[in-house]
């Protein structure tokens, strides 16, 4: 079944988790004795409606405070596809979170309190996907029972959003704006009657709706090498396969493939998925190729079409979200960790901090959790890629602090 | 030969994980309970490598409160694929006083696992144990990484874990810590089963609908068996059940079922409206039960 993954932001008070709890309540995702405990708890803390966000929020801390803190995974599914939501919090002090859960998502949504509009936390929401490129942005209108369910309200949102919009640079995206309550659950999986005014898709609709070709972006077929099969059985003495994952591209057998950064050329002669032969491997499947002639391919190298190279380099520009409490200072030593190769790298030069409410850019020789800058970084060794924009998977990299081995921050080459 | 592969999400994602592990550590490990999760790792794991073997061994931490038809699953499995098996016993741990058994109606061994299970990495030196977790599970683990790092006691430090972007995965520790990995993290209950029905894999007769002896407590179907302590006016009545989730006999409940067949498990899933850890007595415990035993090593 279609999988498809979603990220949920919102601030703090604009009722993202009970968004959450109300699609898996109306999907019926939510099991009776999930549910019991929920009435229970909510009983508990004498609330007079029921507290979805106890379906979400899953540490003690967090139910102590009422907030989110880490990326929570939730799963429900129709009869028509899967979906997981990555719900990450809103604070800006939880930037690198909401970084984190929009890189694996393909639809993100942004939850705006119709009392309060757009704000500070909807500009940096959108700026991220923008920035990570995610294709599909709902704008989801929130508390509209408190505001008497006023089209004007939501109008006056929406033609904000859409100012915020028109200084967009990724015009592939495509912004959808639903008027909804979580609360009375009006637009969310169904039309309760609420705003007649609006003929659009609930969320749920809109999700369904939504084709593969709507939320990924194709780009030129990559295969970074995990590891070498070699059974060194009778029966597969000289097998020699190469494991991976593909990106980009599907993939066919008697393909001319180039291996770098051997540039060593070759063609497809097999791609095994288990224990069947495929002519062709659909972008996304993890398979082993065998290629025409024996050559030296090892873990971190990548098998691309002849006709389609990347870019191979040791000096890279790069936007960086910094996620470390030790700031990214320039004369630093890191890991760059891109696809599966990882090469010692020093930071070069820090440029700037990226303000995230689109209003440009400020000096800066250094990065703090949770800013997002221009990074120049020279590596030990060149790797090869593409510019983030074009191919997503192959321009992504994160840095692994080399003495905590922490996971410090994730860059998007240029 | 086929046209062409297409792709399944999840499963495409299990493998590539499983193929990370092999490249990132020395010495993994797949922790296997002979329950439905961790049957599903080791047909993900023969894909990930075929047409090479599983390139690591399985461990079992057992309880020795196990469904004998598990433990004669497991060695059948081990068996036929040529696996190695590493068995370590919570009564050892019993036995030289490590750790004090449980008394009383809802005593377990399932919290005894994890001096066990500690035990045996640091025997083995195991640097990565992998594990059938699913985030769909139980709340804590909703927030559990695909690698999650263990510090030299085994701790998840949950307040400050390593981001996970794209499919970057950083495996990198210091000498003594461990990561556990959890390739199955993404899928439902559903997603398991389903594929189990799809790959027609084997699993152990208890999960399909049988005729047992057992009695009532809270709501719930308990085994009758020496493992599992029983008042004297719970009586034991016989019932046609199964089991959704496997784990010790003491801290699994049965399900009324007469689901004899994958296909009709998979229809019963589809339409229940209780969750699998719905029939755990382990997480009853309390709200946090599952977070707290994460904390201390529990996997």
């Amino acid at each position: 079944m279609e999988v498809l993954k979603i990220a949920t932001a919102g601030s703090v008070d604009d009722g993202k988790s009970t968004l959450i709890g109300r699609l898996l309540y109306d999907t019926q995702s939510l099991t009776t004795d999930k549910l019991e405990a929920i009435e229970k708890s909510s009983k508990q803390k004498g609330y007079d409606y029921l507290d979805f966000s106890l379906a979400t929020d899953g540490l003690v801390a967090e139910r102590e405070q009422g907030i989110t803190i880490d990326v929570a995974h939730i799963y429900f599914s129709t009869a028509k596809k899967s979906y997981i939501i990555a719900d990450t919090p809103g604070h800006v002090e939880y930037t690198r979170n909401m970084v984190t859960g929009a890189s694996t998502s393909q639809v993100s949504i942004i939850l705006i309190d119709a009392r309060k509009g757009v704000i500070e936390q909807t500009y940096r929401h959108f700026f991220i996907n923008n920035l990570l490129r995610v294709k599909e942005v709902i704008v989801a209108i929130n508390k509209m029972d408190l505001v008497d369910y006023s089209e004007e309200v939501f109008n006056k949102i929406k033609a904000d959003f859409e100012a915020l919009n028109a200084k967009s640079t990724f015009k592939e995206q495509n912004v959808s704006y639903i008027p909804l309550s979580a609360l009375t659950g009006d637009n969310v999986v169904e039309s309760l009657g609420g705003m007649p005014w609006y003929k659009g898709q609930t969320i749920l609709e809109h999700l369904e709706a939504l084709e593969p070709a709507d939320v990924y972006e194709k780009g030129k077929a990559r295969f970074p090498v995990q590891t070498v099969i070699r059974p060194k059985t009778e029966e597969y003495h000289d097998f020699r396969g190469y494991a991976g994952k593909l990106y980009g591209n599907n993939i066919k057998v008697g393909d001319a493939v180039t291996v770098l950064p051997s540039l060593t050329e070759s063609v497809v002669t097999n791609i095994h998925f288990f224990d069947k032969q495929f002519e062709e491997a659909a972008v996304g499947s993890s398979i082993t190729i065998e290629l025409e002639n024996d050559i030296n391919v090892t873990r971190g190298d990548m098998i691309v079409k002849s006709s389609e190279l990347p870019k191979v380099e040791k000096d890279i520009n790069t936007t960086v979200c910094w996620m470390d409490s030790k700031k990214l200072v320039p004369g630093a030593k890191y890991f760059v960790q891109h696809n599966t190769n990882r090469v010692l790298a020093k930071i070069d030069s820090v440029k700037n901090v990226i303000a995230t409410d689109f209003s440009g850019t400020t000096e800066a020789s250094q990065l703090a959790i949770n800013e997002i800058g221009e990074v120049n970084i020279k590596l030990s060794k060149a790797i090869y890629f593409d510019a983030y924009n074009d191919n997503k998977s192959n321009g992504a990299f994160i840095l692994i602090d080399a003495t905590t081995n922490t996971t410090a921050g994730v860059g998007f080459i240029k | 030969m086929s046209a062409q592969l297409k792709t399944n999400a999840l499963e495409s994602e299990a493998i590539y994980i499983f193929r990370e592990v092999i490249s990132q550590f020395d010495k993994p490990v797949l922790l296997f309970s002979g329950g439905k999760d961790s049957i599903t790792l080791v047909r993900l794991a023969q894909k990930a490598f075929f047409p090479a073997k599983i390139p690591f061994p399985l461990l079992h931490v057992d309880t020795g409160h196990n469904f004998p038809e598990t433990i004669e699953f497991r060695d059948k499995l081990v068996a036929e694929l040529g696996l190695e098996l590493i068995v370590r016993n919570v009564q050892d741990a019993i036995d030289q006083g490590k750790v004090v058994e449980e008394t009383g109606k809802y005593s377990s061994r399932n919290s005894l696992q994890t001096t066990t299970l500690l035990d045996a990495i640091e025997e083995f030196k195991f640097d990565a144990c992998i594990g059938g977790a699913r985030r769909d599970e139980e709340k804590a683990r909703a927030k559990e990484r695909i690698f999650s790092v263990r510090d030299d006691f085994g701790q998840w430090d949950e307040k400050n874990q390593r981001p996970e972007l794209f499919d970057l995965l950083n495996g990198k520790i210091e000498n003594g810590q461990n990561v556990r990995v959890f390739p199955i993290s993404n899928w439902t209950e559903l997603d398991v089963w389903s594929y189990i029905e799809q790959e027609q894999i084997e699993i152990p007769s208890i999960y399909f609908s049988h005729k047992r002896k057992v009695f009532l407590r809270d709501g719930m179907i308990w085994s009758h068996s020496p493992f599992v302590y029983q008042e004297e006016n719970e009586e034991i009545v016989e019932r046609i059940v199964r089991f959704r989730t496997v784990g010790d006999m003491s801290c699994t409940a049965a399900v009324d079922s007469y689901a004899a067949t994958i296909s009709e498990v998979v229809g019963e899933i589809r339409s229940s409206t209780i969750s699998e850890r719905g029939a755990r007595i382990d997480d009853k415990r309390s709200e946090a039960a599952m977070e707290k035993r994460k904390q201390q090593g529990y996997f």
